[in-house]
């Protein structure tokens, strides 16, 4: 019914949840007949999954403050939205 | 939870305005709150510690600046994003060593999505790993992508912008956005797989 080149070109609306229920039936069909097909969607969701739970970068502490210091000459020179 | 100001953690909308009235102390509490997300995002464009601090004081400097065409209409979030996205893209520009793919640039569609491994991961791949092991896989992975698709996935996957916002902040189509983010995510996948895969599967695992 579908190809797997068909698939792969549906696979990232499909993990978004973009697809309409036709094409997600038929994209369920194919996975449970091409093991391939099966361990390249799941592990593509994993990849997703495992970056979205990735902590945010540590801001080194003499980063952060001098980012402040910046901010705050800036603040001291004019006030918000009064550039132009 | 604790309310980190008197509007409450929750209430950014309050916070803005009181930072374009010309609170000081709310405009810094919205940059502690998104400032390692903005630091974040800009090393993983640039790529470079020195660019990303730019970056993050750009970015902020400038919504302090134009915090009066700020509509509320956007989150405040999507807004300085987009504002990091454009001083980032402008410094992966400058640095002339960089042979980047210009970001509209139509992109050789061949065999980006071609799969060449395919195998069962564990089942907690990322446990095997210690926090900080995990950290540099996941980065150096993505950081191995052509800018225009690691700018994608970078904003899609990591700072979850929708396929529209993104769209948006770079300045491209829909359409594009998802074939660059398919090909970000495939390639990726292909890199994780090398650390994730289980090993009973691959006989050359252990040689």
């Amino acid at each position: 019914m579908l190809t797997c080149k068909e698939f792969m070109q549906e696979l990232t609306d499909y993990l978004d949840e973009a697809v309409d229920i036709e094409l997600r039936r038929r994209i369920e069909v194919h996975i449970t007949e091409c093991p391939n097909c099966f361990v390249i969607l799941d592990t593509t969701r994993k990849t997703i999954q495992v970056y979205k739970g990735m902590q945010p970068q540590v801001l080194p502490d003499e980063v952060q403050a001098r980012l402040m210091k910046a901010v705050e000459r800036k603040m001291a020179a004019r006030k918000p939205g009064s550039s132009c | 939870m604790p309310a980190a100001t008197e509007t409450g953690i929750f209430d950014e909308s309050g916070l803005v305005a009181r930072a374009r009235e010309g609170d000081l102390t709310a405009f810094n509490e919205l940059v502690s709150r998104y400032s390692r997300k903005i630091y974040r995002l800009a090393k993983h464009i640039t790529q470079n510690d020195e660019d990303a601090e730019d970056v993050l004081q750009e970015t902020f400097l400038k919504a302090f600046e134009h915090l009066s065409d700020f509509q509320g209409q956007s989150k405040f979030y999507t807004w300085i994003v987009r504002i990091a996205v454009n001083e980032s893209l402008m410094k992966l520009r400058k640095r002339k060593s960089d042979r980047t793919v210009p970001l509209d640039e139509p992109l050789d569609t061949g065999e980006d999505t071609v799969v060449r491994e395919i195998a069962v991961w564990d089942e907690n791949p990322e446990q095997q790993y210690s926090r900080e092991e995990l950290a540099k896989i996941l980065d150096e992975s993505v950081q191995s992508l052509k800018p225009a698709f690691r700018t994608v996935f970078v904003l899609r996957d990591i700072e979850e912008l929708s396929t529209e916002e993104t769209a948006e902040t770079l300045g491209i189509s829909v359409p594009a956005v998802k074939s660059r983010l398919l090909r970000a995510r495939l390639q990726l996948r292909e890199k994780l797989t090398r650390f994730f895969k289980r090993k009973g599967d691959d006989v050359f695992a252990y040689l």
